[in-house]
């Protein structure tokens, strides 16, 4: 030990530097371990362990008891496990007509709802890409401004605004155009106004991000090449931003499907969305295993266009 | 005069030919800033014209002008005969190869090429072999199905090239063609540009801020400057014969002296400066006791060891100041008498025994240069 020590001493610059970066080399890869695992321990956390349970609720049965669900793992007296896994809840949401068609209504309207956004949401995009610098920031503050505002408070606004008497009927009562009012609220047209105008900005956003990339030459090049405006949109600038369009759409689309406040507040008991009959499940049949059931069947029909559209993308990428 | 083979090298100098191209008095105005101040210009079918300038002095503009992207303030731009101003860029005879290349990215080599045919409606067939010459003639032929960021910079550079060129305009205009490329290939390239051209016979109107490139290329180079032309000439002309100062200092590089003159005969200039008298042999009428500009390019001075012989003017004395060496030649900073320094670039054409120079650091040398090495400038 003391050997070792003399030698160190002797020449101690060259060997204190040494070991000073063999321990800072070793602190930042331990340093990127723990930060790449962050984000897995959050995902097993709050993602994964829900999940589990929720799929392993799913498949319980309905039990006057708390919690409302029969176990899933039970010990006989005689040191037997069994497993009861009850499917019977799958098959009664597909049985039932009351959950396809709720099923096949949220898919419709937010379907129509993304389709929307991405009408009303495309040219504004394209519109803040061609405006100036200071125009620019201004407009995209615009869009972010009304996430300063409470989410539940803008769709009360809206339903002050859709009211019977609310500010758009007297508007046009007071115009003269109509004498009575008409029914906005408590309709799909309601819901459809809430969805798009909240969900507009998710559209945006990512279209932005995806067209700031893009190159204004690239347009100019078609132009000189003797294609029109029409043509250089639908064979340039489409397929460069169809990046852009699925992110957006996907971030409207799959919020927009499991939506509960919008049409529980601007739909009332007239439009029928998954959101709102899981919520009914939950809360006033407390039949906690259909209501786990149906969230699992709307996972599946969220996450697997998204599985194989990401399938193709990473094959199309590929390519050479 | 059309017969004569000589005017189809130097169109512009037949009285007769029609140019291809007329600039007249076009202006380009971007609010207060003029970009372009009103310039005229002929260019000539089979020419490749190069548009020389620093950063900002309008050739860009002036390109852009050319190909329906940006429009005149006032002014009018012809193409063969037709008056541009009302149309569109996507109607225009021109092709423009952009220095960023522009190649969609989205598309592979083949696609890329094939979209201006495809936009003329010209049948398929005839558009696969359309594009394979024009691929085979820019030596990407086995890149058909390659994407544009499978390419290498010089790849790309030629995928642009074969784009631009496969419509056949009747111009093509290039921005800074070259300026992305390393400077070997960029060297390469130029050759292969020019061979290119001469294959295509199309018109080219190349704009570059790189004056080797402009020399190499071009049949005739237009200078430019603060949105005008200071100067339109063969490199040659320009080179040898700068009008101005500014000419003289973009394009190469020029000792110039303020002087004033003391004689003005009919084929020669005398011009007293800080380097001594200077002689010119080529005329140029000047006023007697005028202040003029005098510029000498530092190849054309010649050093010795040795005094003259006999005194005379084109005659000065210095010393060695510093020395460059570039392999090739060297350059000598001289100090003259007057503490001024002068650059002088001379051949190292014998390899040195040593690594001394044959002239050397501190070395009291003389300097001279021919009567017709000087060049009277204008401004």
């Amino acid at each position: 030990m003391t050997d070792r020590s003399v030698s160190a001493a002797v020449d101690v610059a060259p060997h204190h530097a040494s070991a000073l970066s063999r321990l800072m080399r070793r602190m930042q890869s331990g340093w990127r371990s723990i930060v790449v695992f962050i984000p897995y321990v959050w995902l097993l956390l709050f993602f994964l362990l829900p999940f589990f349970i929720v799929a392993k609720i799913s498949v319980a049965q309905l039990v006057i008891a708390s919690p409302p669900f029969t176990d899933m793992i039970k010990w006989t007296d005689d040191g037997v496990m069994s497993i009861r896994l009850a499917f019977d809840n799958f098959a009664y949401i597909f049985e039932d007509d009351l959950y396809v068609k709720t099923y096949i209504n949220s898919l419709k309207i937010s379907s129509i709802s993304t389709i929307l956004c991405l009408l009303i949401g495309y040219p504004i995009a394209y519109g803040i890409i061609r405006s100036g610098p200071v125009t620019r920031k201004l407009l995209l503050f615009a869009i972010i401004l009304p996430f300063w505002t409470s989410f539940l408070l803008r769709v009360y606004a809206w339903m002050g605004l859709l009211a019977d008497q609310g500010n758009i009927n007297n508007l046009l009562i007071w115009l003269g155009l109509i004498d009575e009012p008409i029914r906005l609220m408590y309709s799909e047209f309601a819901v459809y106004v809430g969805i798009v105008y909240t969900y507009l900005p998710f559209m945006i956003l990512p279209l932005y991000a995806n067209m700031e990339k893009l190159d204004a030459t690239l347009n100019e090049a078609a132009a000189d090449l003797g294609s029109r405006p029409t043509n250089t949109f639908l064979k340039i600038t489409l397929p460069l931003t169809m990046p852009g369009i699925i992110a957006g759409s996907l971030l409207v689309f799959i919020p927009a499907t499991g939506e509960y406040v919008i049409p529980d507040l601007l739909g009332g008991g007239n439009v029928l969305m998954i959101g709102r009959l899981l919520f009914n499940e939950f809360h006033q049949n407390v039949d906690w295993p259909t209501a786990s059931a149906v969230a699992i069947v709307l996972l599946f029909l969220l996450v697997l266009p998204m599985i194989i559209y990401q399938y193709y993308q990473a094959k199309a990428t590929e390519e050479p | 005069m059309t017969g004569d083979p000589a005017s189809s090298d130097t169109p512009w100098l037949d009285q007769g030919a029609e140019p291809l191209i007329k600039i007249r008095g076009v202006t380009k105005k971007f609010g207060d800033f003029t970009a372009v101040n009103n310039v005229d210009l002929d260019i000539f079918q089979g020419e490749l014209f190069c548009l020389l300038g620093g950063s900002g002095c309008g050739k860009s503009t002036l390109l852009r002008m050319l190909s329906g992207f940006e429009t005149t303030s006032t002014g009018t731009i012809s193409i063969d005969g037709i008056d541009m101003s009302n149309v569109p860029p996507y109607e225009r005879p021109t092709n423009m190869m952009f220095q960023s290349y522009a190649l969609f990215p989205h598309m592979t080599v083949e696609k890329n090429v094939a979209f201006g045919l495809k936009q003329d409606k010209i049948p398929a067939a005839q558009v696969a072999e359309r594009v394979d010459d024009i691929l085979k003639l820019v030596e990407l032929q086995d890149y058909h199905k390659r994407k544009p960021h499978q390419l290498s910079g010089g790849q790309k550079q030629r995928v642009a090239l074969a784009r631009a060129l496969v419509k056949q305009p009747k111009v093509l205009l290039l921005d800074e063609p070259l300026a992305a490329l390393d400077k070997k290939l960029r060297e390469q390239t130029q050759f292969e540009l020019m061979n290119i051209q001469e294959k295509v016979g199309i018109t080219f109107i190349v704009v570059t801020h790189d004056q080797e490139e402009a020399m190499t290329l071009s049949s005739r180079i237009a200078v430019m400057d603060e949105g005008e032309f200071v100067q339109i000439g063969t490199p040659t002309e320009i080179y040898e014969f700068p009008e101005t100062r500014f000419v003289a200092g973009f394009i190469g590089s020029a000792n110039m002296f303020e002087g004033r003159v003391v004689e003005d005969g009919p084929d020669h200039v005398r011009v007293m400066t800080d380097l001594g008298e200077i002689y010119i042999d080529h005329g140029q009428s000047v006023r007697e006791g005028n202040r003029v500009w005098v510029a000498i390019r530092p190849e054309k001075i010649h050093l010795s060891k040795e005094p003259p012989t006999e005194p005379g003017p084109n005659q000065a004395i210095g010393m060695v100041d510093d020395i460059g060496y570039l392999g090739n030649t060297s350059i000598y900073k001289i100090k003259l008498e007057n503490d001024r320094i002068i650059d002088v670039t001379a051949p190292n054409q014998i390899r040195p025994k040593t690594r001394t120079h044959r002239i050397t650091w501190e070395e009291k040398v003389y300097l001279h240069w021919d009567a017709s090495s000087a060049v009277l400038l204008n401004k």
